[in-house]
Parts: C-alpha cells; sequence; structure tokens
C-alpha cells in the first residue's frame, strides 16, 4: 500500500513490527480486544464467508434435500447455459450501458456542484441549498420509485402536465422501453448529487488560503484559480471515486430498478442482478441463479483490478 | 480572502452564473419535496389535472386521514420501529467494540481482521447462497432475518476506526493501562464517553439504512404481518400503480371517467409518502451536521 493522500481510506495502515518476544505478551495483556473483535469476526465468518462457500452450488445441480455437499457436480453447465442463452446480451448490454450512462451524468454533477456551492459566498443561502440538496439522501427507494410512479403517470403525473404545458408531447416515460434508462439515472441524480458534494467539498477546505492570494496576486480571474487550484485539489478524490464505481460497473443497485420495472419496460431495464434475483429467488432455480452471480461478482472484481492497475501506472492515487 | 483587492467584471459576472446554477440545483431538488407536501394536502382534482402545481388547491385532510385508519400502516409502522431500534443496537454492539479493537496499534492481528473484513467489500458470495444460508439458519420469516445478516458494515467500520485512531490521544490509553485498568474498562469508562459524535454518526447512518430498507424483507418475510413500513408502502405505491400500468395503456378519456375511488388512492399516495418520509426528514436538518461528520471523517484515510 502506497502512502498517499488519497481520500478514502482503505484497511492498511502502516503499523509498527511486532518484534517476536514481545508479541505474547501483547496478546495476552490485550485479550479483552479479542472479544471485542468477537461479534464482527463472526458475523463476517458466517454472513459473508458463508455464502462464499455456497458458490460451490453454482457448479452443482443444487437438491434442497441433498444439501449443498450432498448435490451433484456439474462443473460449468450452468455457466454455459447462461452464455448461450438469448437474454445473455440484452442482461449484459442493459447492465453495462445502464452503469456507464449513469457514471457519465452522475460522476460530475456532483463535482460541478461542490465547486459551485465553494464560490458562494452567502452563508445562509449556502446553507439553505446544501442542506435542501442534501435531503433526497434519506429518502427510501420505495418512497423514491413511488415518487417517480407518481410523478411520470400518463394521465395524472405533474411531469407529464408540466411537459404538455410546454405544448410537447409527453412520452410513456414509466413503460416505455427507451426512456427507462434516462428516468433511473436522472432520479438517481436527484437524489444523491447533493450528498456526493460533501466528499469534494472536504477536500476543498483543505485547500491553502496562500495559494488563492498568491493567485489574485497574480491577476488570476475566480474561473483561472478554480481550474488550477481547485479542480487538482480534487483529482486524488476522483480517481478513488472512479475506481470504486468501475469495480461495481455490473452491479448496477438493482433495488430500484426493481421497484420501476414492468412488463413494458422490461427489455431495457432488465439487468443481471435482477434477473438473479428473479431466476433464483422466484423461480427457485438456485445453481444457475447463483452461478449467473458469480459471473457478476469476478468480472467486478476484474474490473476494479484492472483499473486500479491502470490508474496505479499513470498517477499515484490508486487503491492499493 | 483578500477582501482588498476589487473583483474585475468578468469576476462578477462568474459569480452571478454560479448563483444561478446553485439557485437551479436548489429550485430542482426542491420542487418535487414542496409538491408532494402540496399534493397530499389537496383536492385529488386538482393534483391530477395538473392545476395544483406547486401551493395547495383545495385543502383537504382526507388522504392522512385515510392512511391513519389504515392499520397495515400502523401495523408496517410499529415493525419498522422494532427492526430499526434493535437492528441498530446490533449495528453498534457490533461495530463500535470492533473499530476500537482496530484502531489498536498493539492489538496483535489487526491486519488480519482488517484483510478478513476487506475481501468482503469487494467479493460476495451472492444472493442465492445469502439466501440458502439464512434458511438454513431458520431465520426465514423472523425479525432475526432483518437484523442480523446486516449487522456491520465495514464502511462504517472503518470510519469508526478511522475516527477512535485520530481523536482519542494515545496517552489516555497508556495512562490509563499504568494505573492497571483493563481494556473492557477503559472502552466503557473512557473511550465511549469520548466518542459521543461517532456513536450519533454510527446510530444515524445505521438508523436511517435500516429505517430504508426494504430488500431482506421482501426475500426474508412471508407473514405480511411481519412487513416493515416500506414493503408495506411498495404495495401502496409500486405494486398499485403497476397492476394499473400493465394492464395497457390508459387513454386520456378512460382516465378522466375514472371515479373518485383512483383519486382518493392518488391522495392517499402522497399523505403516505409524507407520513413514511417524515421521521427521518424532520430529524435530519437537525442533525445534518453529524451525517457531514460522518462522510468527512470516512474521507480523512486513517
Amino acid at each position: 500500500m502506497q502512502d498517499t493522500k488519497t481520500a478514502i481510506p482503505l484497511g492498511a495502515v502502516p503499523k509498527p513490527k511486532p518484534s517476536g518476544k514481545g508479541v505474547w505478551k501483547r496478546i495476552v495483556q490485550n485479550w479483552e480486544l479479542y472479544i471485542f473483535i468477537a461479534p464482527a469476526f463472526l458475523y463476517f465468518l458466517i454472513f459473508s464467508y458463508g455464502p462464499m462457500y455456497g458458490i460451490q452450488i453454482a457448479f452443482k445441480n443444487f437438491i434442497p434435500t441433498k444439501g449443498i455437499t450432498g448435490s451433484p457436480w456439474v462443473g460449468f453447465d450452468h455457466f454455459t447455459r447462461f452464455f448461450h442463452s438469448y437474454y445473455f446480451w440484452d442482461l449484459l448490454w442493459n447492465t453495462l450501458s445502464i452503469s456507464l450512462y449513469e457514471l457519465a451524468v452522475g460522476f460530475p454533477i456532483p463535482i460541478i456542484l461542490a465547486l459551485a456551492f465553494n464560490e458562494v459566498r452567502n452563508g445562509f443561502f449556502k446553507k439553505l441549498a446544501q442542506t435542501v440538496t442534501y435531503a433526497p439522501h434519506f429518502i427510501s427507494v420505495v418512497v423514491m420509485a413511488g415518487m417517480i410512479i407518481s410523478f411520470l403517470s400518463p394521465s395524472t403525473g405533474i411531469v407529464v402536465h408540466l411537459i404538455e404545458g410546454l405544448g410537447l408531447h409527453a412520452p410513456d416515460f414509466l413503460t416505455d422501453p427507451r426512456w427507462f434508462k434516462t428516468m433511473y439515472v436522472l432520479s438517481g441524480v436527484w437524489q444523491s448529487a447533493g450528498w456526493g458534494t460533501i466528499i469534494y467539498l472536504a477536500a476543498l477546505s483543505g485547500v491553502d488560503p496562500g495559494l488563492h492570494e498568491a493567485a489574485i496576486i497574480d491577476g488570476a480571474s475566480r474561473f483561472q484559480r478554480i481550474r488550477h487550484i481547485n479542480i487538482p485539489t480534487l483529482v486524488p478524490t476522483m480517481t478513488i471515486l472512479l475506481i470504486l464505481n468501475m469495480g461495481s460497473l455490473l452491479g448496477v443497485g438493482f433495488e430500484k430498478i426493481l421497484l420501476l420495472q414492468n412488463p413494458l419496460n422490461m427489455s431495457s431495464s432488465d439487468v443481471i442482478s435482477t434477473f438473479v434475483y428473479r431466476s433464483g429467488l422466484v423461480d427457485a432455480q438456485y445453481s444457475f441463479s447463483t452461478a449467473i452471480g458469480l459471473f457478476n461478482s469476478v468480472i467486478n472484481c476484474v474490473l476494479l483490478i484492472v483499473v486500479n492497475q491502470i490508474v496505479r501506472r499513470t498517477s499515484e492515487n490508486s487503491l492499493w | 480572502m483578500l477582501s482588498g483587492v476589487k473583483e474585475t467584471k468578468r469576476d462578477k459576472a462568474f459569480l452571478v452564473c454560479n448563483y444561478i446554477y446553485v439557485f437551479l440545483a436548489f429550485a430542482i431538488v426542491f420542487y418535487p419535496l414542496v409538491y408532494m407536501i402540496s399534493a397530499s394536502i389537496s383536492d385529488p382534482k386538482f393534483v391530477g389535472s395538473g392545476e395544483m402545481w406547486l401551493w395547495p388547491k383545495g385543502i383537504t385532510f382526507e388522504g392522512y386521514k385515510r392512511v391513519f385508519e389504515n392499520s397495515n400502516i400502523w401495523n408496517g409502522y410499529a415493525n419498522t420501529i422494532l427492526y430499526t431500534v434493535v437492528g441498530t443496537a446490533i449495528n453498534l454492539v457490533v461495530t463500535l467494540p470492533a473499530a476500537y479493537a482496530l484502531s489498536r496499534r498493539d492489538f496483535v492481528g489487526r491486519n488480519f481482521f482488517m484483510g478478513m473484513f476487506m475481501v468482503t467489500m469487494f467479493f460476495g458470495g451472492g444472493l442465492v447462497p445469502t439466501y440458502l444460508l439464512v434458511k438454513q439458519l431458520g431465520m426465514i420469516n423472523t425479525m432475526w432475518a432483518i437484523v442480523i445478516p446486516s449487522a456491520a458494515s465495514i464502511w462504517n467500520i472503518i470510519v469508526s476506526r478511522t475516527f477512535f485512531q485520530s481523536s482519542i490521544p494515545k496517552e489516555l490509553q497508556e495512562a490509563a493501562q499504568i494505573d492497571g485498568c483493563t481494556n473492557m474498562r477503559l472502552f466503557v469508562k473512557i473511550i465511549l464517553p469520548l466518542s459521543m459524535p461517532i456513536i450519533a454518526v454510527m446510530a444515524l447512518f445505521y438508523g436511517v439504512g435500516n429505517w430504508n430498507s426494504y430488500f431482506s424483507a421482501l426475500i426474508y418475510l412471508n407473514d405480511s404481518a411481519k412487513y416493515p413500513l416500506q414493503l408495506v408502502l411498495r404495495q401502496i405505491l409500486v405494486l398499485q400503480e403497476m397492476a394499473a400500468q400493465g394492464g395497457g395503456a390508459i387513454d386520456a378519456s378512460t382516465a378522466a371517467a375514472m371515479n373518485s375511488k383512483a383519486e382518493i388512492a392518488a391522495l392517499v399516495k402522497y399523505a403516505v409518502i409524507i407520513v413514511a418520509t417524515v421521521p427521518v426528514i424532520v430529524i435530519y436538518p437537525f442533525l445534518q451536521r453529524y451525517f457531514v461528520q460522518g462522510v468527512m471523517i470516512g474521507s480523512v484515510k486513517g
């Protein structure tokens, strides 16, 4: 782990090297710390590592009565079936396109907003704008879906009324597959852009005022100062968040998608994770669904490592 | 900032654009929030036709009356309070001691534990194996399926650990140990009372998460008497509406002919959104400082 000034914490920290003989003494002396960590240790062992053991059913035909170990092995059958199914490319495309769309729109907006907040000098207005834009973060995904459905309802929705008030024809947002991704992404921006500024504002608050003073004396305009002082300050934070985002390209938040899906928009709203839910828990195809889930996590993991490697070669802001 | 230096014209223009931009962002977020409150107390006729677009029109409290008469909503509310209180208590008991142990440099094995926890950030068993495990543990259709599988989040453990590392002076621990104070006493009597900010942040983060979650209830609970509020909301807000849509496109004339039953349903929707969101939204401005602090602590590398 490099010691960089990144904005996101990560596990390993430079630690003192235990010198052979003192170790036992310290373990005995601090025995209570092991009790402190025991609940978390057991929790992760059972509820994170336990399911990892269960992944083997992806390579088996899981029969509930025989249990995980008793079920017969089938190798990569479930994977082949999934890769050759007619919906494979659709699922992959929907998942990737929603993620990339979300990244393209949802990633820059909090940055711009944070830079803009940072320039507001009126304390009251700044606080008001921040308080209000943070608020949607606390709205539950179910309420969010309910709002979207009510606002976009073709007969009574306010958005539809507003569009028609402008003399335009409003599309049927909720059922038209062409609108699903936009609806998903923009509602996400509405909900989380404000909250997303906090981390950037934290970084901006660390800018040395001396830099700005020197720049003012040199005759730099406000815009130039943002461009050459504030934005470079945010680069490490941006890089880290970008890497983390890339690591979840195939992991779009399916809780909201699940709520907004309907038979009519399925052709653009069905993503890998909602498919896993449907085939696994609704249709009880345990092994098949586990295989797809495993495919998904492996791709995510690989993406994260690859992107991190690329960033590591080109800058010093990598995750590890 | 230097106040003596006069701003140039370009700077002023830029500043004006900036204010307009921030104001637009503010308005775009604020409008739907105001609209929902107005819609929940307006005559559904005006809401449906679009005549009510900002301030309440034809004020009625029928929506709230119906919500308060609905026993499913009350029951869901009670369940959610129970799950949130029990869940958050478990979250804190698992997170804080572990985070404290991990913050101690003299804790042998901290890198092993940290590494083991961090792996779960990047790789997991997935939906079905987790479901099968919870089922095997006999938790299906009990409160435990809601509160135990989400007992801790690695992110929150890291945030708390960072707090303990940066805000609790190491000398305190050393002095206490020289006086023969045990780790347990040290943690309960000295560390925790000094850590109120992080306890508040964690209780809020976990509490809001528990209050708003629906997915684990959806997959693990099948008895509707145990449904939390969010699942009841899903029935009212999502399923009902989607059922009407799924039947095919409704043209304007049919929609207009729909009787007041549909209007009441629409009114109830807005009222129920407000009722379900109020606890979180009302406490939020007062506790905003803590929420923001939580994110800030998380953003300082430990």
